[in-house]
């Protein structure tokens, strides 16, 4: 009965909370004035179109790194408890029809080339490095799926995301040294507002971004479906 | 009407998110908190965060059912090897 009680009023307190939060909740109409200034900032002083990039790879970057850090150390502990064991047997999985498996064949440039530009134009439009590794990881996953006869190079995959790990890191040492901090993009030319090749290492790091992510995701994928 | 699609939306994946917790069969369990993610990632893009809404659909709608398909399949397989052995 007390256990009941205590429950009710822990509930009671949370509702008056939230009832707080949610009476003081309006459209806000003015930016906090650090937010004002990255705003402003970021297409004047690191020449990005899309303020939320410049953000996530130039003034916060080093939540960024931490972020891909983190996904790496997921994505190596899941390789490392599902390693393969050779004495199991595998299971024959059922090949994929004839119309998934052309239509895989068909989408799968298309998907890649798709991520592949989500990640180039980070700095002009919506999404980036993530994003478009994701949607690159998918695409494998789609093709994978879809004929049993096809497999992952796990080197090359490996290869590709240590080295674009270090790629990361080193532009990061590189504005270090060349401009005003770690991870600063000013020391590649800025190009003009708006095109492709503008707003110094910013499409570069975000490039990097998406060949690590792809690969980190595809290694999940592969080391989840390949002993089942 | 901003309002009605917010609330349209919200009711969608509200039972989508119940269905999810009392359904006995875990693959649509999967499936339909598959469907939250996707009705949470339109809801981003209503509140104009593109960039939000593209790693929603992609992350949580996409790849987290995925990762959760295979592990249900491994589950399995794993169940059905201790019955031989």
């Amino acid at each position: 009965m007390a256990k009941r009680v205590i429950l009710l009023l822990l509930l009671c307190g949370l509702a008056v909370l939230f009832y707080k939060t949610l009476t003081g909740m309006g459209p806000t109409l003015t930016l906090a004035p650090m937010s004002q200034q990255m705003v402003t900032d970021a297409p004047q002083t690191l020449g990005s179109q899309n303020v939320i990039t410049a953000i996530v790879v130039t003034m916060r970057g080093l939540d960024t790194l931490g972020e891909v850090a983190v996904l790496f150390i997921a994505a190596a502990g899941i390789g490392f408890l599902l390693r393969k064991e050779h004495e199991h047997r595998r299971e024959m999985r059922r090949d994929g029809s004839e119309i998934l498996k052309t239509g895989a064949r068909l989408l799968l440039p298309l998907i890649i080339l798709f991520g592949c530009y989500i990640f180039t134009h980070g700095h002009l439009t919506p999404g980036g490095g993530f994003q478009g590794g994701v949607v690159i990881a998918s695409g494998i996953l789609l093709f994978i799926l879809s004929d049993v006869s096809r497999s992952v190079n796990h080197s090359l995959l490996s290869i590709s995301e240590s080295l674009s790990g270090f790629g990361y890191a080193a532009l990061g040492i590189a504005g270090f040294f060349l401009a005003a901090g770690f991870l600063d993009n000013r020391f590649l030319p800025m190009g003009t507002f708006g095109s492709l090749f503008s707003a110094g290492a910013i499409p570069v790091i975000y490039s990097f971004i998406g060949v690590k992510v792809g690969c980190e995701l595809t290694g999940i994928f592969t080391s989840m479906q390949e002993d089942a | 009407m901003i309002v009605l699609l917010v609330l349209f939306l919200g009711s969608i994946s509200l039972v989508a998110a119940l269905f999810a917790i009392h359904t006995k069969s875990l693959l649509s369990a999967v499936i339909s908190s598959g469907v939250v993610s996707l009705v949470a990632s339109i809801l981003y893009i209503v509140l104009h965060a593109p960039d939000v809404a593209m790693t929603e659909a992609a992350i949580g709608s996409g790849l987290t059912t995925v990762v959760f398909l295979l592990a249900l399949r491994k589950i399995r397989s794993a169940r059905k090897e201790d019955h031989r052995g």
